[in-house]
């Protein structure tokens, strides 16, 4: 087997790098339509088709509900509870937001089982992500607490009027974004790449074992990367409600 | 056979993602650590169980982390050539 397969990124039978599509001229800047962005728009037509068919179907709910009615209801439960376990009173100010991500992250996921590459192995997409929470934080911060509250927080270990420790903390604060979409794009990225080792390098003999390394790589990590994401969102976010520690 | 500039970074970066995935054994003695602190509460109460698995999971994916920044750096080097 070729050995310098390994160090060439345009190997012909490896392949787990995002692909342009098409390209656009914009402003005289090229921008590149690419299968993230495919992949995103499959996933966002998805979701679209069954928010529209639920809402049908909850507009004539029935008493005792029956099968599709069943699943929307076991859908909604389940993300109620995980948001008000996790946030308590804040909940239903942010159930939607956390449901809605949770759902489009989870799909991006296990969209590897389809064949397709997860835009979430794109870091543009988890960085996004990330940076809506950062956003999210912040405004829950100033909107909840006073500004001497948060100088004060600042300021944390040592007392306000000595902001030595201002620096680190702002970078703990910047650190939180980069971390967050980091992980989740390592993750998913790993998966990726270890599936596009097996079936590049192996070719002949991956058949049908790989399922197993799927139920690993996309189901079972896929969810609980899934899991981590909205879990931490969820606290920073509180954190940053809570007024009084 | 000669050796160029290109084949030298080349060949160094190889050794350095092979270097950097050794940022792999932290998160392993972690999980480990954390599996194991587990498997003792679910003895000392059975009941517990699916509290103490979620957990368990979070942590552990939380610790994986820095493991995967490594791998991170190590494809890189590998497939973005940084250094040239």
């Amino acid at each position: 087997m070729n050995q310098a397969i390994l160090l060439s990124s345009n190997a012909d039978n490896i392949d787990f790098m995002i692909h342009g599509i098409f390209s656009l001229h914009v402003f005289g800047q090229e921008v590149w339509i690419t299968t993230s962005h495919a992949c995103i728009l499959i996933i966002m037509a998805l979701m679209v088709v069954f928010a529209i068919v639920a809402n049908r179907k909850i507009k004539k709910a029935k008493e005792v509900p029956d099968g599709f009615q069943n699943v929307i209801e076991l859908i909604v439960e389940m993300l109620d509870g995980m948001v008000e376990s996790t946030m308590g009173k804040w909940a239903p100010r942010f159930v939607n937001y956390i449901s809605t991500i949770f759902i489009f992250i989870l799909m991006s996921n296990i969209s590897g089982l389809l064949g397709l590459r997860p835009p979430t192995a794109d870091y543009g997409t988890t960085l996004a992500l990330a940076l809506i929470t950062f956003c999210m934080i912040r405004f829950n911060k100033a909107k909840h607490q006073s500004a001497k509250d948060i100088w004060v927080g600042m300021c944390s270990p040592l007392p306000p009027w000595l902001p030595l420790w201002t620096p680190i903390n702002i970078i703990s604060e910047i650190a939180v974004p980069i971390s967050l979409s980091l992980r989740l794009f390592a993750n998913v990225l790993s998966g990726t790449v270890i599936m596009a080792l097996v079936y590049g390098l192996l070719r002949i003999i991956a058949i049908g074992w790989p399922a197993v390394l799927h139920v690993y790589f996309d189901l079972f990590s896929g969810a609980i990367q899934t899991y981590v994401f909205c879990m931490l969102t969820m606290t920073y976010v509180t954190q940053a409600c809570d007024t009084d520690e | 056979m000669d050796i160029s500039g290109q084949d030298l970074i080349r060949a160094c970066s190889a050794i350095g993602a092979g270097l950097a995935v050794i940022a792999g054994i932290g998160p392993g003695i972690g999980q480990g650590i954390a599996a194991g602190h587990g498997a003792s509460a679910v003895g000392r109460n059975p009941g517990a169980r699916g509290q103490i698995m979620s957990t368990m999971l979070l942590g552990q994916a939380v610790a994986e982390t820095t493991g995967l920044y490594g791998l991170v750096v190590a494809l890189l080097l590998l497939f973005v050539h940084p250094l040239g």
